[in-house]
């Protein structure tokens, strides 16, 4: 799996990650699914949709994104004829590695992007897929377009 | 009763990539049970392992989350639509626990 994304989105990220330090920062990554239209395994992110974490009580180490923000990210998706594919949070002060936590509350078929944030810092930048199972995370190579 | 529950992206790999499909029932619950019983691959997706749905799937009947109705006994009519939708969440470390 391989999940390409271009200049300006990883900026975005980045520039939102910095901004929000030491809290965790969350926004949806809008593109395209090359599988989903048939035509090979890549998929595409070409827009953002930087979000507000709605946890007041402990935004350092958890983001929640509410189903009318997710409503709200489907439709800015499909405005601009593109698909909601995935999302992006950061780590502040930790490894850009999916928690537990992470995965418990995962869906599939999402890019789950992760970047590091180290002491206001953007560092690595990651991204996962759930497996089918629910078992575990597969890392999706990140292409820079 | 005809009741139409739309599908999320993240699942529709396991639904043969329907948006929604058609069942006939006479609550919430009972729609989302004949759901799972065409497409047995959602039910991990959807429902916790001791039987209750995921803390981040919420449910709509029509714009209501069910939630603030009668949960999964909330009565539907022909023409209804229930449908799934995602909350998103994440963190750090394991040692609080999520509240629902
Ligand atoms: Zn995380």
């Amino acid at each position: 799996m391989r999940l390409r994304l271009t200049a300006q989105v990883r900026d975005a990220i980045r520039a939102h990650g910095a901004r929000g330090y030491p809290h965790e920062v969350c926004g949806a990554l809008l593109g395209r699914d090359a599988e989903s239209e048939g035509v090979g395994a890549l998929r595409e992110v070409t827009a953002v949709v930087p979000l507000e974490n709605r946890r007041d009580d402990s935004p350092r180490n958890r983001f929640s994104v509410t189903p009318e923000d997710v409503l709200r990210a489907e439709r800015a998706a499909r405005d601009q004829r593109l698909e909601l594919v995935g999302w992006y949070h950061t780590h502040p002060d930790h490894p850009a590695r999916p928690s537990e936590f992470d995965r418990e509350h995962a869906w599939p078929w999402y890019s789950y992007v992760i970047l590091g944030v180290a002491a206001s810092e953007p560092g690595e930048m990651t991204s996962w897929r759930l497996a089918d199972d629910r078992s575990g995370y597969a890392a999706e190579s990140i292409e820079e377009a | 009763m005809a009741v139409k529950v739309m599908i999320p992206t993240p699942l529709r790999a396991y639904a043969e990539k329907r948006d929604h499909v058609e069942v006939a029932a006479k609550t919430v619950g009972e729609a989302l049970n004949s759901l799972i019983a065409r497409h047995g691959e959602l039910r991990r997706h959807l429902y916790q392992e001791d039987g209750r749905l995921r803390s981040f799937v919420n449910v709509y009947l029509n714009d209501e989350d069910i939630r603030y109705l009668q949960k999964e006994a909330t009565p539907v009519k022909d023409g209804d639509t229930v449908s799934l939708v995602p909350s998103i969440a994440g963190g750090i470390s394991t040692r609080l626990r999520w509240e629902s």
